[in-house]
């Protein structure tokens, strides 16, 4: 008889260490948060009436017909909705699960969609404008987070986005200027000032650079001290010079905006993304270019290996702190091509401090986009309409107090990059200069 | 091709790391240069390739005066290194760390992946291993990241191959492959120059030997001579390569681990489910590759972990969810792995450094104020006792030796009352000199009845501390073995494979 010879050897383990879930309360805890949120709405501050959501202009080619709601019972079953979500979330971790970013995805639109039923009760709230300003808004911060992606995929940390910012907005309205009662002729002086910005914006870039990899200052202290030089020499020319020429240097031409044809007769689609000015088709290319240049190229490789591991990029022959130095600056020229949005980009003059913290926010957008350059641009764009979300509403007459929903962007802010993150991490070399010895 | 350095000098202030050292590598030779941690080889090696520059002294390649200024010009040259610490980007791939620096591209400036992905496999299938181009390099064993180095400097087509410590981070069995490797190489025709201080390698495959000790050559060696005449050339006196102990006198279960789990940040379970004993007077020596849980199961021991489960009790006090200081006060000594990151203070004096974990209760602070003559006594008395080779006792830790540095750690651990010691990694770095004494003093702890926990990844220290050996492999114990137990059982043991006959606990 035969019998099976049992071999009784224990197969080496696989490579991957076994693992555990790390459960996470964040998600239903906010959720729970926001359901109550909605709900207190509902029970405490009920309002009559219909809210009309207006999908299309008078002028466009194609009319989207409006979305009209009863405002209790949409609201109602939005909190229902918001309550299911909550318990499914809790139900996954209960279970140790994550919450899916679908689920979230979700779970803030349909948010959203009661917040906003709630507060246009009664009126019309002119979607296309909403979402417009939403990326007209997020223009500055979209480019200051693809300066911030940059530079610290190159392992340098650039607080000083604020300050090429604000220097971009300055030079481009003043050249701008200059060249347009000069010369009169608009199109040139509108080139001539967006040239002028990003040279601007790269010589901040250069100023930290230099400080950041040549003389090793910290790079937090240099950025913050670019922005408050930054604001002093611009608010310091505003006053003294700016202010009594005002009609010959800062009276900036401003970009026309430009109807693409076809892609901008799309229904909304069209009128948000399709109408905008030369500035903002930069900035797409912008964005296609700085993701496909970092993840593709040669020079996106070069720049992501300074930022991971400098020595072993200069043990395979790669200039260091080159690399970074001329990195930061295209970085800085990024930011100042961003900062021509606040006057030319919008035919506005130039004023003292104008850029109003869209540096920072940027910087928050990189991180919560986790030093990608597509997801910055998303998150750019959720505080951009933050920010819009403000001012629509504050014209239809909403009735949370104006301050309050001054404190909106801020807020998004500061539960993006606190809360929501999630496991990301930075450049490993970034912020650190690299030292030879 | 035909390597020569001739009359390398390299200076650090007032430190000489290279003292007019000459070496020649002749085509398809492998050349060994032996020498102590700080030696000096690493230096040189780094001049070599254009990382440092030489104060005096040039480099000649087949007879030919060359200028590196810096790797880029050592590649194009043809050196390539196998570094210490892999030159490698953790979140790059496979692919793109070989092509890193000399990369080619297609239409639109785009990279060639995969023309990359083709020379690594083409590179690895020649000498008979495969890897994945397109695995991350974080997600790959330590083994495998050391064959892309190698890949990556044969990729540049190198005639010279520098392996710096090629074996520090590898099994006994990883270690035959790579030798397997160079021999290969050598049959190809490359020079190869190994780095290393371990004696038993450099007997088997080295061709020439040169030993190096405080940055001078002290002399030639063959391949025949004994591991005590390389090991006396190279610390410069004779030495006793084993440490002498006594049968141990065993007391009562001290330390007692049970189903032990820590859990790191994203989820994975770095030391899994892990039951031990240590007993009073005992050395339980925890053997392993670098980072296999070992690092994450004593820190868990100290309180350190993120997120520790299960139960590790002393002498019937639980451990597991204390606070560091409770478990310091209850009496664990704790030798860190890294002592510049967690043991000392760089820029405290030795005195300062000595009552580090001492800070919260007299004898050294009362009532808020520091004892300062107390503790000068004190440090006197330590320094004298541990014979750590200083100016005074105001010296800054960070200006002694490796060696030197480890006996302020031990001394500050021993001088208190202990009821267990946790030593991780306590040679690393060290010279020899100190090696043997601060082995006496583990050993002198656990003759006094203090229950000792080692962990090494050095076989010859487990081997000469050990009453019992514990063999870590992904987390959990592979098996817990007797002292005396053979080096080849133990390197199987460390490849995750459980020994034949059930000594398994």
């Amino acid at each position: 008889m035969s019998k099976t010879v049992e071999h009784h050897r224990i197969a080496p383990q696989p490579d991957a260490l076994a693992t555990t879930v790390v459960t996470s309360w964040k998600a239903p805890i906010a959720f729970a948060i926001f359901t109550l949120i909605a709900l207190a709405l509902a029970v405490f501050a009920p309002r009559p009436g219909e809210t009309t959501f207006r999908w299309s202009r008078e002028s466009d080619a194609i009319q989207v017909p409006d979305l009209t709601v009863p405002v209790m019972q949409a609201l109602w079953a939005v909190v229902a909705l918001l309550a299911v979500s909550t318990l499914y979330s809790v139900l996954l971790v209960r279970s140790k699960r994550r919450v899916p970013l679908w689920l979230v995805v979700v779970f803030a639109i349909l948010f959203m969609f009661g917040f906003l039923t709630w507060a246009g009760a009664g009126a019309s709230l002119p979607m296309i404008g909403l979402l417009f300003g939403s990326l007209s808004l997020a223009v500055p911060l979209i480019y200051g987070s693809l300066a911030g992606v940059i530079g610290e995929r190159a392992g340098v940390v650039n607080i000083a986005i604020e300050a090429q910012l604000l220097s971009g907005a300055f030079t481009g309205a003043v050249v701008a200027s200059v060249v347009n009662t000069s010369t009169g002729q608009q199109w040139f002086a509108l080139i001539a000032g967006t040239i002028a910005a990003m040279v601007s914006g790269m010589l901040v870039g250069m100023v930290l650079a230099a400080f950041a990899i040549k003389y090793f200052v910290d790079q937090v202290i240099v950025g913050v001290v670019l922005n408050v030089l930054v604001v002093g020499l611009t608010s310091f020319f505003f006053s003294q010079v700016l202010a009594p020429n005002a009609a010959a240097m800062n009276t900036p031409p401003r970009f026309d905006r430009l109807h693409i044809p076809v892609l901008g007769d799309i229904p909304i689609i069209g009128p948000v993304f399709f109408q905008q000015t030369i500035i903002v088709y930069l900035m797409y290319a912008a964005v296609a270019l700085v993701y496909i240049g970092l993840f593709h190229t040669r020079w996106g490789l070069r720049v992501r290996a300074v930022g991971e591991h400098p020595q072993a990029a200069d043990t395979v022959g790669i200039k260091v702190n080159r690399t970074r130095f001329w990195n930061v600056a295209l970085a800085g020229a990024i930011a100042g091509l961003g900062g021509t949005f606040f006057t030319i980009g919008s035919g506005i003059a130039f004023n003292k401090e104008m850029t109003a913290g869209a540096g920072f926010i940027a910087l928050a957008a990189v991180i919560f986009g986790q030093w990608d350059p597509i997801k910055a641009t998303l998150a750019a764009l959720l505080f951009g309409f933050a920010s819009n979300l403000q001012n629509t509403l504050s014209v239809i007459g909403s009735p949370v107090p104006s301050e309050f929903m001054l404190m909106l962007p801020y807020v998004v802010t500061i539960f993006a990059v606190a809360g929501l993150v999630g496991k990301s991490r930075a450049p490993a070399a970034d912020g650190k200069p690299y030292i030879k010895s | 091709m035909k390597l020569e350095l001739r009359g390398i000098t390299k200076r650090f202030g007032s430190l000489v790391a290279n003292d007019h050292i000459d070496l020649t590598v002749e085509a398809g030779e492998i050349h060994c240069l032996l020498g102590e941690n700080g030696a000096g080889k690493s230096t040189l090696m780094n001049v070599l390739y254009g990382l440092y520059q030489a104060d005096e002294g040039e480099v000649l390649l087949n007879d030919e005066v060359k200028h590196f200024e810096g790797p880029g010009d050592a590649m194009a040259a043809g050196i390539g290194m196998v570094h210490q610490h892999f030159m490698l980007i953790p979140v790059f791939t496979v692919a793109e760390n070989v092509m890193l620096g000399n990369e080619s591209t297609r239409a639109g400036g785009l990279l060639d992946l995969p023309a990359a992905r083709a020379k690594v496999s083409e590179i690895a299938s020649r000498f008979g291993f495969h890897v994945d181009p397109d695995a991350l390099i974080e997600d790959l064993p330590v083994g495998v990241q050391q064959r892309v180095e190698i890949i990556k400097a044969l990729s540049r087509d190198a005639k010279v191959l520098v392996f710096d410590e090629p074996t520090a981070v590898l099994t006994p069995q990883e270690t035959d492959e790579l030798m397997e490797i160079m021999r290969q190489l050598k049959a190809e025709g490359k020079s190869i120059v190994f780095i290393t201080h371990k004696l038993r390698e450099v007997r088997e495959v080295a061709d020439r030997i040169t030993v190096i000790r405080l940055g001078k050559v002290v002399g030639e060696a063959s391949p025949t001579a004994s591991n005590a005449e390389l090991a006396s050339l190279m610390v410069g006196r004779a030495v006793e390569l084993t440490v002498r102990k006594d049968e141990p006198n065993l007391g009562d279960d001290a330390l007692v681990v049970d189903h032990l789990t820590v859990v790191d940040p994203i989820g994975q379970l770095v030391v899994n489910d892990v039951s031990f004993t240590v007993r009073r007077g005992e050395i339980l020596a925890v053997a392993g590759v670098q980072g296999n849980g070992q690092t994450e199961l004593t820190e868990a021991l100290l309180g350190l972990a993120h997120d520790a489960r299960g139960s590790a009790t002393l002498d019937g006090t639980e451990l597991v969810g204390e606070s560091v200081r409770k478990i310091l006060e209850s009496g664990v000594g704790f030798v860190p792995e890294d002592r510049t990151e967690d043991g000392l203070v760089g820029e405290f004096t030795i005195a300062e450094n000595l009552m580090l974990d001492r800070s919260e209760s007299p004898p050294f602070v009362r009532a808020g104020n520091l004892q300062r003559s107390l503790l000068a006594d004190f440090a006197r008395e330590k320094v004298e006792e541990f014979d750590i080779r200083t100016q005074g006792i105001d010296e800054y830790v960070q200006r002694l030796s490796g060696g030197n540095q480890q006996k302020v750690v031990l001394a500050r651990e021993l001088s208190r009352d202990l009821r267990l010691l946790v030593a991780a990694q306590p040679t690393r770095g060290v010279d020899v000199g100190s090696i043997e004494f601060i082995h006496k003093r583990i050993v002198a702890a656990r003759d006094s009845g203090v229950p000792v926990v080692v962990v090494s990844t050095e076989l010859d220290e487990v081997a000469a501390l050990a009453d019992r050996i514990m063999v870590m492999y992904r987390g959990r114990i592979v098996g817990i073995v007797p002292g005396d137990t053979p080096r080849d059982v133990l390197g199987l043991m460390m490849a995750g494979e459980v020994p034949a006959e059930g000594a398994a606990a």
